[in-house]
């Protein structure tokens, strides 16, 4: 698959082919060695020694408990804090120089935990060009990409609402219209279906893997399984380290491991290892329903 | 005694374009000693009727009875009805706001002007059933807490009320797995050990499975389902219709079924699956 991007700095052509190999794909953010502290003078890191590497176009699932680091890390990423020691690098560009702030929340957009905390203006479409109205776009351009975000994330029906009168997976979905209409390349979200019930969950995740599909680097950070079973690469943090990296089914096979982590693994992965472990022949890193139902069916 | 709701009907913003049916002909009841787990997606009616069952809200039709009262029937009764109905908000931790933790769960027995030493006991028992260590917790600052830490003092501030119903509306949103995990075995510890009566409100169905013993669904202001949480999770095509997910597990055993595999369909734990499995697999090999 041939795609040609065109972003505000350089046109560039990623060839984009995750299964197939032939990777071109630069790294869209760079972690380097990131240690972070919230006081000087304590030696409590809430990030211990972090580096890590999200390719252009990826789906990351970041996943660990509350207080493991994984939301220090998504602030680090969009330089509202910044590395006690160590470097962040966002399409290039150091998070901790300050004549770069805005081209770094431009390139990558976050998206909050509280769909209430995000929205700013009183009618829909006002609230989505909220962002590009402040980088100074033209207006007609400004209504462009107002449109076609909100066509994006299948809300251009609702764009004369106002936001409190929709629901927690429609305000979610809008908040995303808002980093789109920036062209952000890539999106960070801290924990955006945590309020939701679960089909505001499931549009949120149709929408995330859509943009992906289209080129867009997705930073997830999740408690749910499910959803970070959705993702390509899912990286487990713990007390302030990264402890598994790797696809969901590299990741979710080491269940013990996972559970020491306060964490649960897929019911699917669970009763596939017990039932191995009672001697019936199939893979111990299965994570999809279908997978395992297809197999015992044989 | 029990919380009886009888022919409800809730309307939202009568008489303007926004006019919402939100609950239509609900009648239940909830008896001493229930575990009730209510269920629904976003606007479906649940955080509505948790509110009518302490008065907070008026039903624009119907009756509301907690213990004989009729709610709002005698505006001077109200104060009791809320105090035995005691009601925790989904993101509870928001709502402390004293200097150290027993001062924020003193805060409603003391405006009940309970003597001091009631009002001790009060606190120290009530920090003890929600699993704190009393005197190691007591002069902390709230807001030094973690999430699942303050949730549970939060609640604790509602126990300390001592109410016949403890009504939670979904008191997990937002913590991880571990949490999660700790707060419902404390609820669970609540309702066997202090026999408080807990009215369950979440749309984490493998939460509600684990819980309760009886499970209502609500769906667009109606009761469109009740049962225990294996009458309910046997049919996962319905919940799914509704906006609603089933624990991964019932999917599962959903599934094979329906490719021919000879297995019961009130199966909602890891461990029941794989011994269900595992005889149909080996009858089929034999």
């Amino acid at each position: 698959m041939l795609r040609t991007k065109i972003c505000p700095y350089s046109i560039r052509t990623v060839y984009e082919n995750k299964y197939m190999g032939a990777y071109m794909i630069e790294n869209i953010i760079k972690i380097e060695n990131v240690k972070y502290k919230y006081e000087k003078e304590s030696n409590d890191y809430a990030l211990n020694g972090i580096s890590l590497e999200i390719k252009q176009g990826e789906f990351t699932a970041i996943i660990g408990h509350n207080g493991s680091g994984k939301s220090t890390l998504a602030k680090l990423i969009n330089s509202i804090l910044l590395p006690t020691e160590g470097k962040i690098y966002v399409k290039g560009m150091d998070t901790s120089d300050d004549s770069k702030l805005w081209d770094i929340r431009q390139a990558a957009g976050m998206v909050f935990q509280n769909p209430d905390n995000q929205l700013v203006a009183t009618i829909v479409e006002e609230d989505i060009a909220f962002g590009p109205e402040n980088q100074g776009v033209e207006p007609s351009e400004i209504r462009k990409r107002v449109d076609d975000a909100l066509n994006t994330v299948g809300m251009y029906e609702y764009r004369k609402r106002p936001p409190h009168m929709l629901s927690g997976g429609q305000k979610q979905r809008i908040a995303i219209a808002g980093i789109l209409a920036l062209n952000s390349d890539c999106i960070v979200l801290d924990e955006p279906t945590a309020m939701l019930d679960p089909s505001g969950r499931r549009e949120v995740m149709d929408t995330l893997k859509k943009l992906n599909k289209a080129g867009k680097t997705i930073l997830l950070i999740t408690h749910y399984m499910d959803e970070a079973v959705q993702a390509d690469r899912v990286v487990i943090i713990d007390k302030g380290g990264i402890k598994l990296d790797g696809t969901p089914k590299e990741v979710f096979r080491n269940i013990d491991e996972i559970k020491k982590f306060g964490l649960d693994v897929p019911q699917v992965t669970e009763l596939a290892q017990e039932l191995v472990k009672e001697g019936i022949n199939i893979p111990t890193d299965i994570i999809d329903v279908k997978e395992l139902v297809d197999l015992l069916c044989q | 005694m029990s919380i009886k709701a009888e022919n409800i009907k809730y309307i939202y913003s009568e008489g303007t374009p926004f006019r919402t049916v939100a609950l239509d002909n609900i009648s239940i009841e909830v008896k001493e000693g229930d575990f009730l787990g209510i269920i629904g997606h976003t606007g479906s009616g649940k955080s509505t009727l948790i509110q009518l069952f302490n008065g907070l809200e008026k039903p624009t039709e119907g009756k509301i009875i907690v213990d004989e009262i009729t709610v709002g029937e005698d505006k001077k009764l109200l104060s009791k009805v809320r105090q035995t109905v005691g009601l925790v908000f989904q993101y509870p931790e928001y709502q402390l706001f004293e200097e150290t933790v027993a001062k924020d769960v003193a805060f409603g027995p003391m405006n009940l002007k309970l003597p001091q030493d009631e009002i001790d006991k009060r606190v120290r028992e009530s920090l003890e059933l929600v699993g704190f260590n009393f005197n190691k917790i007591k002069d902390a600052s709230p807001f030094d807490l973690s999430g699942g830490q303050k949730r549970r003092v939060a609640i604790a501030g509602v126990l300390a009320m001592k109410p016949n119903y403890l009504v939670l509306d979904e008191p997990t949103a937002g913590l991880d797995p571990a949490g999660r995990n700790d707060l419902f075995e404390k609820i669970k510890t609540l309702h066997k050990k202090a026999n408080v009566t807990v009215i369950l409100v979440s749309h984490s169905m493998e939460d509600i499975a684990k819980l309760v013993n009886r499970v209502i669904v609500l769906y667009k202001g109606k009761i469109h389902m009740e049962g225990t949480p294996k009458e309910i999770y046997s049919q996962a095509e319905e919940l799914r219709e509704i906006g609603l997910g089933v624990p991964q597990v019932a999917e599962i055993v959903n599934e094979l079924r329906s490719r021919g595999f000879n297995i019961r369909t009130d199966i909602l734990t890891v461990e029941e699956a794989k011994e269900e499995i595992l005889k149909e697999v080996r009858k089929r090999n034999v």
